[in-house]
């Protein structure tokens, strides 16, 4: 367990499994659910740079920036599709296509 | 004994991770996700970060999941128990994904990483602090900036026009 590469591994995974969710769910909540996943990864990465490079906070602080990100984007994302189902009665992300309805 | 637990938290994280992006029922993926997040925070607490950890709880599962499950049920008539979700264009993404994922698990091993020997383990709270408010105070300030910003914004875009 005290080794770089396993973390930067499961991160990897945590990674593609993220970008999986992105690209092939059609609900638009499902896809906000892969971009929190990315941005997990991407944290856990910060994090193990840190704790294998001599307890460097710089990537705590980062990290800590990442999740206010995320908070952000999770708060307007959810308002968006919010309005986009009271417009289009459906968040499959394929199907809202039109500028107007 | 804890490179058991280590396993297991991996485990934890990674399996719910693809529950989440496999499961047929969204609410299935959401709660999915809260597991997922809870091993992450398992694997921040190997990595000493104790702060990050418990602001990990705190943000990700009491704040966005929440606010994933009231979209959930927002934008899904109750009455109509249809909260199923299907995914598209399988194969393209799998050979993507994977195309990527070993890309990068190349770069991971391939590359001569450098690890310091003998970390000494400290307590990480006071450290940020004195961090966010000398080295980062810009950032520090600008963060909020986009939080109130963002409260704003979501507030205005999901309000009823008049």
């Amino acid at each position: 367990m005290d080794s770089l590469t396993n973390y930067l591994v499961v991160s990897v995974v945590l990674f593609s499994l993220g970008l999986f969710g992105v690209i092939t769910r059609r609900n638009g909540v499902a896809v906000l659910m892969g971009v929190e996943l990315i941005l997990n990864s991407a944290n856990l990465n910060f994090l193990a740079f840190a704790r294998f490079g001599g307890m460097n906070m710089a990537g705590h602080v980062f990290a800590l920036f990442v999740i206010v990100l995320a908070a952000a984007e999770a708060a307007v994302a959810l308002a968006i599709i919010i309005n986009i189902f009271n417009n289009f009665q459906t968040i499959n992300v394929d199907e809202v296509s039109d500028l107007k309805q | 004994m804890a490179d058991f637990t280590f396993w297991i938290v991996v485990g934890l994280t990674l399996g719910s991770a693809f529950m989440v992006v496999q499961s047929k029922n969204l609410l299935y993926s959401a709660y999915a996700l809260l597991f997922s997040f809870i091993g992450v925070t398992g694997l921040y607490v190997f990595l000493w970060a104790d702060f990050i950890a418990v602001v990990q709880v705190v943000v990700y599962v009491g704040g966005i999941l929440i606010l994933i499950i009231f979209g959930i049920m927002l934008t899904n008539k109750i009455t109509s128990v249809n909260i199923s979700h299907t995914s598209v264009q399988k194969g393209i993404g799998t050979l993507a994904v994977l195309g990527i994922a070993t890309l990068l698990a190349y770069m991971v091993f391939s590359t001569p990483w450098i690890e310091l020997a003998n970390v000494e383990q400290e307590e990480t709270t006071a450290s940020i602090g004195r961090l966010l408010m000398m080295d980062y105070l810009l950032p520090f300030e600008a963060a909020s900036l986009l939080l109130l910003g963002a409260l704003i914004g979501a507030t205005t875009l999901s309000r009823k026009e008049d």
